[in-house]
């Protein structure tokens, strides 16, 4: 299962695992190709290219795999997509649920993915 | 500074923006879209189009899609997700700064800004937001199966949304400021016989209250001031839009709702600018009226650089 994105894709849990682990900073929103995630992706493929340090990936939130993402503990209580995970050195920084605009996305990545 | 001046600027990338971009560019004139978020506004929002002519029921990401390569096959330029920090907008060559690092000048600018979603405003919406506040009941209603929700607002969204959310919760509540609803009679018609809604008229949210997750509502009933509290599980909230105008208010003349305020032609109070969409003062906003505003201000735009 695979988003209509020019985003990196996270297949499999592994994936996920591996994207995590061999990066410091790492943004993942796990959406569906619904009116609140497409936003998100179209501001992150915008962002791509002025934070070179961060990577940037999505995930169907449909996808079995993606119970990394549902059932993760910080998301806990989330109802509204899209999920949004920040991670730091594997961990994870912060995490967002439903729309975003590019401005509180970059205010995240500012202060939790720092270089 | 870019050193190209375009004929046509056009700020906004929903229907509006677009369908000038389409006629701009289709007329050999070279033109620039910049847009503050993701290309297609609010029309992204929409689930389902069945009443744009010509077109079978679809998406609204879909018609975006279509339409945002139809004005690129004509050769516009698209710019979006971009932040506009300055701009000029009298005299003969216009000017738009984006992120405060790049500027792109223009003889005609065309305001396509749209709107944004009302928010309520109240103690709780932010803090619940993703967490049992939402604004789209198809993105997020099986979040809510089995549980008992409210919808705010008397628009065909409002109760449209309220009918689509029934397949999930167990019972939905609309609350409503008015005494009657605002919205077409079938949509009225619809949400009145289905036996999972219940209405709460005249009444507006106060806050929202919860722990991890949204727990329940206060409500003041407007004609007595009486307040009470609802339990719910979750908050849909449909209540029109504002225009995108505050940074163009001070520019061209607009109501006292921050409508722009145009002629037949479109034309702005400015020479060589026009408005288009939901950003301008008008009664009915379809995405028909928005793509027939945007056709009309690149027609009038290509007039005005014919003069």
């Amino acid at each position: 299962m695979q988003l209509q994105t020019n985003l990196k894709h996270l297949i499999t849990a592994d994936d996920h695992k591996k994207f995590i682990e061999e990066n410091e900073n790492v943004m993942v929103c796990c959406g569906r190709m619904g009116p609140m995630c497409i936003p998100v992706y179209e501001a992150m493929e915008e962002l791509e290219d002025d934070y070179k340090h961060i990577k940037f990936a999505d995930m169907a939130f449909d996808s079995p795999d993606a119970h990394v993402i549902r059932n993760a503990p910080e998301c806990k209580g989330f109802m509204g997509l899209p999920f949004v995970m920040y991670y730091k050195n594997g961990k994870v920084a912060h995490a967002s649920s439903s729309i975003l605009t590019p401005q509180q996305i970059k205010a995240v990545l500012d202060s939790k993915l720092t270089k | 500074m870019n050193n190209e001046i375009y004929d046509v600027i056009i700020l906004g990338a929903g229907p509006a923006g677009l369908a000038a971009g389409i006629y701009a560019s289709r007329a050999k004139l070279s033109t620039l879209i910049i847009n503050e978020g993701a290309v297609g506004g609010q029309l992204t929002l929409t689930e389902e189009i069945a009443n744009y002519p010509g077109v079978e029921t679809t998406s609204g990401y879909q018609l975006v899609t279509t339409m945002k390569k139809q004005a690129q096959e004509f050769g516009c330029k698209i710019k979006s997700n971009r932040t506009i920090t300055r701009f000029q907008l009298e005299g003969a060559v216009k000017s738009i700064t984006v992120n405060d690092t790049e500027t792109f000048q223009g003889r005609t600018v065309i305001l396509a800004t749209g709107g944004t979603p009302r928010m309520l405003g109240i103690p709780g919406e932010q803090e619940f937001k993703g967490r049992g506040v939402s604004y789209c009941a198809t993105c997020d209603g099986d979040f809510f199966n089995g549980k008992e929700i409210v919808v705010v607002g008397g628009g065909n969204s409002a109760l449209e949304e309220a009918v689509t959310l029934t397949k999930h919760a167990s019972k939905v509540t609309i609350v409503h400021q008015f005494d009657q609803f605002q919205a077409f009679e079938y949509a009225i018609e619809e949400a009145k016989a289905n036996p999972k809604i219940e209405f709460i008229m005249e009444s507006e949210l106060r806050a929202i209250v919860g722990a991890d997750t949204v727990e329940k509502i206060e409500i003041e009933h407007l004609p007595t001031g009486n307040k009470s509290e609802l339990k719910t599980d979750g908050i849909f909230v449909f209540i029109g839009y504002v225009p995108n105008t505050e940074k163009v208010k001070d520019v061209v003349m607009v109501n006292e709702r921050g409508e722009i305020l145009v002629d037949p032609e479109m034309k702005t109070n400015t020479p060589g600018v026009f408005g288009a969409g939901d950003s301008i003062q008008k009664r009915y906003r379809q995405v028909t009226t928005a793509v027939a505003d945007g056709t009309i201000a690149a027609l009038s735009a290509s007039a005005y650089l014919r003069q």
